[in-house]
């Protein structure tokens, strides 16, 4: 579903070249939930960003569902759903419910589908009591709530979540795992998403792709993670170990 | 580049009217740069202050327990961005219609410190005018539309667009007594030496007097607003 | 795409029709600005009868002519000028994963109905000049194939604009140069500029397609630079030759677009 292959991207900051992403390989197979690990500055944000074609890679390829995202951005934007923890996709200014709307035209959403659609998304999601209210009102755990509605209205394949745990209350973290579980396990959508809440990836992900300094570090399930630092027993102290450079070198990197 | 394009319609005006309004084709062309270097520095456009968001925020409180009263505050951070703004915004136009006109140069130092004066008056009225305008917000639900009316009120009675002296009969002479004539024309005319020093210089302390005192005025009733209601 | 432009357009004037009085207040003012521009070429022909050879109402017919694709533009994509202040703010983004081109987005985005304030300043000035010219339909149809032509070149300037700002994002005002000059420079005669100036805008930015070299056909008139009679129709061309040249540009902007931290 999601691959790629020897990607990279390079950014020019005056007369330097930074390589934010470089010789990044992996895939994700249908139905997979895997979740995104990496230090601040790792390249994260620029690794989705390349797979949802917002970004084109200076080098190697990269595949979502089959197709170059930067090339065929319109055709693969239809068959994924995005989400921004740190930034709404929602339009600030309008009632949720006509973010919805548009969402429905712009993603050409059958009328009958997207009522069954959104009946189901604002019962399992609460959306009910807010879907009038405009965005910029709502609290960032009903935003979040609203922004996962909007990113599944048009049922992708694939749902590309970057932190979109960011900054919610444990209570508003949960519902939100929940769901994305639901999401995953029901109907059978691949999930690949970005964190820096470990517990996010303890209760969701079953597969860990690490990434530091643009560069794949560790890729494997999480009990393979668990078991790159005998002794360690608990997830935090071991991802500390990995991105303090406690652990082994790029290029004997663990392979699924 | 809009200075250079509004040199052409002058110059064009010009040729079909020598001598109008006192002023040569040289003096038509160096007009048209030197307002277009005063709009940085005047803040023709309006904005400037910081002060209508802080009144938003609510920060205005603050401002308003400081020592330094509020409006010679705002005055002494105005005037230090208009000298900013004089340096990047004002040069360049005056040098690239020097370039591409010739533009006409004070040969004598009366001439100059004449101009400074009426520059340095011009800024106080500027402020004492934005000032104002910015005090509103407090009574206003909708700043915009008063924003607006100053916009259209500076641009078009300044003399930024086109010389004061142009406007017909009646109109021009009310024009170049109003407090925006004292922002761009009556400086202007100093700097080409085609009014009166004295009674320019009057005109122009006498509005930045009875601007700033009603900015003294406002400056109080936000104090009483702000201390009575809790802004 | 037309649908989609309707459709997001609608969708903000829905929400800015539900404050009512501010509504009006800002048609209102929009007329208002619009006038001072009308306000000083009146100014000017209070002294002189004409300007460059042209008379009051002839300048009124190219203002006019000019002003309402300027404005018509600038209420359908005048957002597009708005790219760095996304890239800067990082709503860019956005714009991105959607299944629909970001252009058509971004010029809907905000869409402004209050700017049809200045819209209807125009057709007055127009109809003004047109009514006091006596202009008939034998040379007055042109006014029509004018103002479509203008409304495809500022268009293009404004995405043009809007490309260069994913290289100049630092510098937005730098680029809008182009498309508030493009308005300014088209409110009087080309006449009244220099040869060289009027040369560039004919040969290598077609400003002068937008209303001097039509107009002149409107006003059956020479052109005193003495170009060609067959330019007076050569305005579409030029036009769609510049909305090639601007399409390009913004591919090659969205391309190299780098979207900023996390």
């Amino acid at each position: 579903m999601i691959r790629l292959d020897r990607a990279g991207r390079t950014f020019k900051v005056r007369r330097n070249v930074v390589h934010a992403v470089r010789d990044l390989s992996f895939s994700v197979a249908a139905g997979e939930f895997v979740g995104c690990l990496g230090p601040n500055g790792a390249g994260k944000s620029t690794t989705i960003k390349m797979l949802c074609g917002i970004l084109t890679p200076t080098s190697g390829t990269v595949r979502m569902a089959g197709l170059d995202p930067a090339r065929r951005r319109t055709t693969v934007a239809r068959r994924i759903g995005v989400v921004f923890g740190q930034r709404t996709t929602l339009w600030w200014d309008l009632p949720l419910l006509d973010s919805f709307e548009l969402c429905r035209h712009l993603y050409k959403v059958d009328r009958g589908l997207f009522r069954s659609r959104l009946d189901e998304l604002t019962e399992t999601l609460d959306l009910g009591a807010f879907l009038r209210t405009p965005v910029r009102q709502l609290s960032l755990g009903q935003r979040m709530r609203g922004d996962l509605a909007a990113a599944l209205l048009h049922a992708p394949d694939v749902l590309v979540l970057d932190e979109p745990t960011i900054g919610l209350d444990v209570v508003s973290k949960a519902g939100i795992r929940d769901f994305l579980r639901r999401v995953n396990t029901e109907r059978g959508t691949t999930v690949l998403l970005t964190t820096h809440d470990l517990v996010d990836v303890e209760r969701l992900c079953r597969r860990v792709v690490l990434i530091d300094h643009g560069r794949l570090a560790f890729d494997g399930s999480l009990e393979q993670l668990m078991a790159t630092a005998p002794g360690q027993s608990s997830i935090e102290d071991v991802v500390t170990r990995l991105y303090t450079g406690g652990a082994r070198p790029p290029g004997d990197v663990a392979r699924q | 580049m809009f200075g250079v394009l509004r040199a052409y319609v002058l110059i064009a005006l010009w040729q079909a009217r020598p001598g109008l309004a006192g002023y040569d084709v040289a003096d038509a062309v160096t007009f048209c740069f030197v307002t277009q270097a005063l709009i940085g520095p005047m803040q023709l456009f309006g904005g400037g202050l910081t002060l209508p968001e802080r009144i938003r925020s609510g920060d205005i409180a603050l401002d308003l327990v400081r020592p330094a009263p509020l409006q010679l505050w705002t005055l002494a951070e105005d005037v230090g961005r208009a000298a900013y703004l004089f340096a990047v915004r004002s040069l360049p136009p005056m040098l690239l219609g020097a370039a591409l006109f010739g533009i006409v140069v004070p040969a004598d130092a009366g001439r100059w410190a004449a101009f400074a004066a009426g520059f340095a008056l011009a800024l106080v009225v500027s402020f004492a005018w934005r000032y104002l305008i910015a005090l509103s917000v407090c009574w206003l639900q909708d700043d915009r539309g008063v924003a607006v009316l100053s916009l259209v009120l500076t641009t078009f009675f300044s003399g930024m667009m086109v010389p004061l002296h142009l406007f017909p009969g009646r109109l021009g002479d009310l024009a170049t007594s109003l407090p925006w004539a004292a922002m761009v024309q009556l400086p202007t005319d100093l700097y080409l030496g085609k009014a009166s020093v004295p009674e320019t210089l009057a005109l122009q302390a006498f509005w930045a007097a009875a601007l700033m005192g009603f900015g003294a005025l406002a400056t109080r009733a936000v104090r009483h607003k702000v201390v009575i209601q809790g802004g | 795409m037309v649908r989609t432009y309707a459709l997001l357009a609608w969708t903000w004037t829905r929400a800015a029709a539900a404050y009512r009085g501010s509504f009006a207040l800002m048609v209102l003012l929009g007329f208002v600005v619009a006038a001072v521009d009308v306000a000083v070429i009146l100014v000017v022909f209070a002294n002189t009868t004409a300007l460059a050879g042209f008379t009051r109402d002839e300048v009124l017919l190219l203002y006019g002519a000019a002003s309402l694709s300027f404005t018509l533009c600038d209420m359908l994509v005048g957002n597009l000028d708005r790219v760095s202040a996304h890239i800067k703010a990082g709503t860019f983004d956005t714009f991105l994963i959607r299944p629909i081109g970001a252009w058509v987005q971004l010029a809907a985005d905000r869409f402004n109905p209050t700017r049809i304030g200045r819209i209807v300043q125009a057709v007055l000035v127009l109809g003004h000049a047109v009514t006091a010219l006596g202009v008939g339909w034998d040379r007055g149809w042109m006014i029509a194939v004018m103002v479509a032509t203008g409304m495809v070149i500022f268009g293009s300037l404004w995405t043009l604009a809007g490309a260069l700002q994913f290289l100049l994002t630092d510098a937005p005002e730098v680029v809008n140069t182009f498309t508030y000059g493009g308005q300014q420079l088209t409110q009087y005669p080309l006449a009244v500029y220099s040869r060289e100036l009027v040369l560039g805008v004919t040969y290598v930015l077609p400003l002068a397609f937008v209303n001097w070299q039509p107009g002149l056909y409107v006003l059956g008139r020479d052109d005193p630079f003495g170009t060609p009679e067959a330019l007076r129709f050569l305005g579409p061309v030029a036009a769609l030759v510049l909305a090639l040249a601007a399409m390009a540009a913004w591919r090659q902007g969205v391309r190299h677009y780098r979207s900023t931290g996390s």
